[in-house]
């Protein structure tokens, strides 16, 4: 195997490779099994610690958290995709009434902390209730992420289309509707998925603001068995299960939809449209 | 607005101690990200499974549930006990930065065409020079973005401390939030803190890349 690090390796540095190998894998296999010695030394896998996760009434407590966090994610990522759509074809407009404004909008979004948002919504004027404020965050937040999803989907379409649509005598908007929109979607469509996974992860903010929701459930469970290893780990396997399904489908999306080559690369976190 | 005036000193040691995490987090999850990329490209197969699996595992888990663990279970198995917050804070932010620091180094490094280092090879520069001169000053260019939004999310991901009583930012909007009129200029004036920390970032790395362009 060649990289850009190493050349083909040769004999010599192959036989190196193998002690390595074995060195670093006995290291870590040392560490891992001292640390499960230590953790079976304190007593973590002890069957009163783990039994709630068997026991089907709490099982269906976590269930019930797990199609809370969903549906949180599922109906922001809904709500976020329309306002992305808008507010990234204002970014686009022509008219500086229109852009301005949304540009504002998006850069303020993107910019401010998501748990700062829940707590204004649900400690501030508004005073939503626990479930809704996360619900809003999370779309305000996104929309603003997909924005810029959608501002560079459209800017991805290639200016032949655009200019071929021109030359037919459509308007503006005609060109955007017909031509622009429907195969910026396509192209959108992977990072859209890749948004619901941090859309998922975000979700576990609810905890802050007792949202139902699966980390809200953990911590009535380790509350009442004192068993707080095992319930972040078991919610960490669901978290990590659930987003390995997403990235699964935004792969095949994007081999489906996209094809390798062309992938919208944005900074979702970065602050203006300007590439740093 | 007369709240923040009358206890400012309060707004400012939560910026502090915002700055603070920030810069010690980003730090750490620097040096350790880049270690990680460097068992994810390097010709050690067991090492490069081993970071593989941890950027796995740390990229799709939320970063909450690294301070459930750092904050909440931890302490229950002993360790941490005694751990300043501050200190605390910074690892499980590092922990769950540094997969995302790893992803970015690791992409530079793939940006450098292969051709690059075959005809550095072919004209005879040792693996040291190959290195310095032509490989890594074309990586280390082609981090500069995704390493700052990295940074840039991590900085706002910091706000996640004020769940577990750090007071920085977010705590202390918490603290001044008591569902009156006068939360909104509350939540503008902390949003525009972090509006700065973030437009630093970005204005350092727009710094970077115009610096490191003009030497090509």
């Amino acid at each position: 195997m060649s990289s850009v690090l190493f050349d083909t390796p040769g004999p010599r540095t192959r036989a190196r490779h193998r002690i390595y190998t074995i060195v670093s894998a006995v290291v870590l296999a040392g560490l891992l099994a001292w640390f499960v010695w230590y953790l079976a030394e304190q007593g973590e896998f002890a069957y009163e610690l783990w039994e709630p996760f068997v026991t089907p009434a709490y099982v269906e407590a976590l269930w019930q958290g797990l199609l809370d966090t969903l549906a949180m994610a599922v109906l922001a990522i809904l709500f976020a995709v329309v306002a992305g759509f808008l507010f990234g074809v204002g970014k686009l407009s022509e008219h500086r009434m229109l852009r301005w404004p949304s540009w504002l909008v998006v850069e303020f979004f993107r910019a401010v902390p998501l748990l700062l948002l829940i707590i204004f919504l649900r400690f501030g004027p508004l005073a939503l209730g626990p479930y809704w404020s996360v619900v809003v965050g999370l779309m305000l937040y996104n929309g603003a992420v997909l924005a810029e999803i959608t501002r560079a989907g459209v800017l991805a379409v290639p200016r032949g289309q655009v200019e071929a649509a021109y030359a037919l005598g459509m308007r503006k908007t005609q060109v955007m509707v017909t031509i622009q929109l429907p195969q910026a979607v396509k192209i959108m469509i992977p990072a859209i998925i890749s948004q619901c996974i941090v859309a998922l992860k975000d979700t576990s903010l609810g905890f802050y603001v007792l949202a139902p929701g699966l980390t809200t459930v953990g911590r009535s469970i380790w509350i009442e068995f004192g068993n707080q290893l095992q319930t972040a780990i078991v919610l960490a396997a669901i978290y990590i299960v659930c987003n390995l399904i997403l990235t699964a489908l935004a792969t095949w999306a994007q081999r489906r939809l996209v094809g390798e080559r062309k992938q919208i690369v944005i900074n979702p976190d970065l602050v203006s449209g300007r590439s740093v | 607005m007369d709240d923040l005036l009358a206890e400012r000193d309060l707004v400012l040691q939560a910026f502090w101690l915002t700055i603070q995490l920030a810069v010690l987090s980003g730090l750490c999850s620097l040096a350790f990200g880049t270690v990680l990329a460097a068992m994810r490209v390097g010709p050690i197969s067991v090492l490069r499974g081993a970071a593989t699996t941890y950027v796995t595992l740390v990229r799709n888990t939320p970063l909450l549930l690294m301070f459930i663990f750092v904050f909440v279970a931890a302490p229950n198995i002993g360790w941490f006990v005694g751990t300043p917050f501050l200190v605390k804070g910074v690892i499980a932010v590092s922990v769950y930065t540094s997969a995302f620091v790893c992803e970015a180094v690791r992409s530079g490094v793939n940006a450098v065409p292969l051709g690059q280092a075959e005809a550095a090879r072919a004209i005879g520069l040792t693996f040291g020079q190959t290195m310095t001169s032509v490989v890594l000053p074309q990586a280390f260019r082609a981090v500069v973005p995704p390493m700052a939004s990295v940074l840039i999310a991590m900085t706002k991901n910091t706000s996640i401390a004020a769940v577990f009583g750090l007071a920085e930012l977010t705590f202390r909007m918490r603290y001044f939030a008591n569902n009156s009129a006068d939360d909104t200029t509350i939540f503008l004036t902390f949003a525009l803190l972090y509006v700065v920390l973030v437009e630093l970032i970005s204005a350092g790395a727009i710094g970077l890349e115009r610096r490191w362009r003009a030497a090509r």
